[in-house]
């Protein structure tokens, strides 16, 4: 069994109806699917978390995966600011300036040393914890809600990722350039819908 | 010599004081609302069934199995039979307690594990003891409550078994990975333990975890 056959098979047991519980519960699974429906509905979210993971590609080790840890980590950092209701201004503009700046890094192949990288990322993913962590349906599970936002964020950096492999190729290079300049563009579409 | 002596003593003492005042104030009871498996096996089962069913203590013991297997073979040996027993004897006293506390522990957990798995940090294997027979106890202690009205003590040994196998499994899996990018794949799956512990204690102040 690889990776991918166990992370199946760990979220179809999460999704599973837990009809057998003595107590009749509602939107345990619903929680869970929630969570992971989360993150890809908004596209906001989508691209900067696929350019964290291009752009830890276009890095190498250990970048391609400590920004990967870095994100989440922080963005539930975030998340756990607006759940204890401490404001956090400008959250929009900050998830589109973090895909202006990130799709910029993948567009000029910028490589700063690693902790500016990872404070950079850490950065924004407090304004993407803030802005999408917090929104529990009510009745549903707060922890499964967790799991589904947070195994959700890590697939889309995976994606990144593997898109980012292409980078050993000239034409890669090329073409992750252009996907880091497809972001900033977004990014300045988000930024003009935010301030507007 | 002296008063340095008793300086040190009475630092000992007030760490001692300061550890049991957190420990009460963590452990406050408040009401319990225990959600138990009926598989219709038997509390045996029933004990398996709660803990495969519940994300709160299964994924910490996932993410104990894990960072024993990072941790090597000795650390791995000696979480595959204290890990499971602390839980029993912890799950002994939970059965006599009343309430559950207020403070969510099980995040704590998800956080402490997740992040240890994350930083994939080395420490002796004595703490590793300590720290594996600590989660043990405490997750032990609120299914000791939990299974009060249930299973009760074959539910425990219910759970002990699920246990055993599952760090049996677990960390034989992760001490058995060799590529370099297998041990960051469960790096990364610490971090979002971690990440998840800190989002249950958000959920807990805010009412909803």
């Amino acid at each position: 069994m690889n990776f991918l056959t166990w992370g199946l098979a760990f979220a179809l047991y999460l999704a599973w109806p837990a009809s057998v519980l003595a107590h009749v519960e509602q939107g345990q699974a619903v929680g869970f699917i929630t969570g992971l429906e989360h993150p890809w509905s908004g596209l906001d979210h989508v691209l900067a978390m696929i350019a964290v993971g291009i752009w830890g590609a276009q890095l190498g080790n250990p970048a391609l995966w400590i920004l990967p840890v870095t994100f989440p980590m922080v963005m539930s950092l975030g998340a756990m600011m607006g759940l204890l209701g401490i404001p956090l201004p400008g959250i929009e503009i900050g998830i589109a300036v973090s895909a202006i700046l990130l799709g910029t890094m993948v567009l000029g192949e910028v490589k700063p040393k690693l902790y500016i990288a990872a404070v950079m990322v850490g950065f924004f993913a407090i304004f993407h914890g803030h802005a999408h962590g917090t929104e529990l349906p009510a009745g549903q599970s707060g922890l499964l809600y967790s799991m589904g936002f947070v195994i959700a964020t890590g697939v889309l950096h995976g994606i990144g990722i593997t898109i980012g492999l292409i980078h050993r190729w000239p034409a890669g290079k090329l073409a992750l350039r252009g996907a880091g300049a497809f972001i900033a563009a977004m990014g300045f579409v988000f930024l003009w819908q935010a301030v507007a | 010599m002296a008063g340095g002596g008793m300086k040190r003593s009475l630092l000992h003492n007030l760490r001692i004081l300061l550890g049991a005042a957190l420990s009460a104030a963590l452990l406050q009871p408040s009401e319990a609302a225990a959600h138990l498996v009926t598989t219709g096996m038997g509390p045996v089962y029933d004990g398996i069934g709660h803990l495969l069913l519940t994300p709160e203590d299964l994924v910490p013991a996932l993410a104990m199995s894990l960072y024993a297997g990072m941790r090597g073979r000795a650390p791995g040996r000696r979480a595959l039979f204290l890990f499971p027993l602390a839980w029993l004897l912890g799950g002994f006293a939970g059965l006599s307690a009343s309430g559950t506390p207020t403070f969510p522990l099980p995040a704590i957990s998800f956080l402490l594990l997740g992040a240890l798995i994350a930083a994939d940090l080395r420490m002796p294997d004595n703490i590793f003891t300590v720290l594996a027979l600590a989660v043990g106890i405490m997750h032990g202690f609120f299914n000791g409550i939990a299974l009060k009205a249930g299973p009760s003590g074959l539910g425990l040994l219910g759970i002990m078994a699920a246990l055993f196998v599952l760090v049996a499994i677990v960390s034989a899996f992760v001490l058995s990975l060799k590529p370099p990018w297998a041990r960051i794949a469960v790096r990364v799956a610490g971090s979002w333990v971690a990440a998840m512990g800190l989002l249950m204690i958000g959920w807990f102040f805010r009412g909803q975890g």
